[in-house]
């Protein structure tokens, strides 16, 4: 298999499959990973990631070698995501595949974790997909944001309000953190 | 919101949804279905979308100043 050399994001360019299929061996866990991370429903991410390599080859002419493919990836990942998260309805149970830490603290109880995830699938996609990167996956901001296509900053506040309104519903549920 | 009240509500964050564990895998070769996806044909817009969106530039037509209210719900 050829590496993830300058030929091959030029052929990858001028549209060779082979090429395409050798960036998708490459990259597909990491272009997964994120998506998962994002979701949080592995077979939801396993259609997101066809779905972004479907956006991705479609997109090859529009393709800057010179800037590299993995944030390039990274960010139609994201779209991918963002378009799927913001067609669920508001959930009313847990997504599968969501499991107890396995160093759970035993003076948060199940019940205050389950409803502090409810609340958190509640958030607006925008500010839960920032909150989701940053707080639980602790991604670097410049990641989320070359991710988002917005600024740091941008991304900082995006968590702060994500906070504030979680905040706000667990406060409403009795719940004081 | 405090620096106190943002990091307690970070702990309960990460306590109620665990992070994803490092380099997941998906559980099965994804490439044959990204093939199969490339070939499908891509699905025609059904007519009525084709209507209203003539019906919708029509409406700009007559009525411009509905552009920006429009575009603000957008």
């Amino acid at each position: 298999m050829r590496n993830g050399s300058i030929d091959v994001l030029n052929d990858f360019r001028q549209g060779d499959i082979a090429a395409f299929e050798t960036l998708f061996r490459l990259h597909q866990r990491a272009v997964y990973g994120w998506i998962l991370r994002i979701v949080r429903n592995p077979a939801a991410a396993e259609d997101l990631t066809v779905e972004s390599f479907w956006r991705i080859h479609r997109a090859h002419a529009r393709f800057q070698p010179s800037r590299g493919f993995e944030a390039w990836a990274r960010r139609i990942a994201t779209r991918a995501a963002f378009d799927w998260l913001r067609i669920q309805h508001p959930e009313t149970e847990l997504p599968v595949g969501l499991q107890a830490p396995a160093t759970a603290d035993p003076a948060i109880s199940g019940e205050i974790r389950r409803k502090t995830a409810l609340a958190f699938y509640r958030l607006p996609p925008k500010l839960r997909v920032a909150a989701v990167l940053a707080v639980i996956e602790e991604r670097p901001h410049k990641d989320i944001a070359e991710a988002l296509g917005i600024s740091v900053a941008a991304v900082k506040l995006r968590v702060f309000r994500a906070l504030r309104l979680l905040r706000k519903d667990l406060g409403e549920q009795g719940i004081t953190p | 919101m405090n620096a106190n009240d943002e990091l307690r509500i970070k702990k309960l964050l990460q306590q109620a949804l665990p992070p994803v564990e490092d380099n997941p895998e998906p559980g099965r070769d994804l490439w044959p279905v990204v093939l199969r996806r490339m070939d499908a044909r891509p699905v025609a817009p059904p007519w009525f979308d084709w209507a209203l969106v003539a019906g919708l530039a029509a409406f700009a037509a007559f009525f411009p100043a509905s552009i920006p209210v429009f575009l603000y719900y957008l």
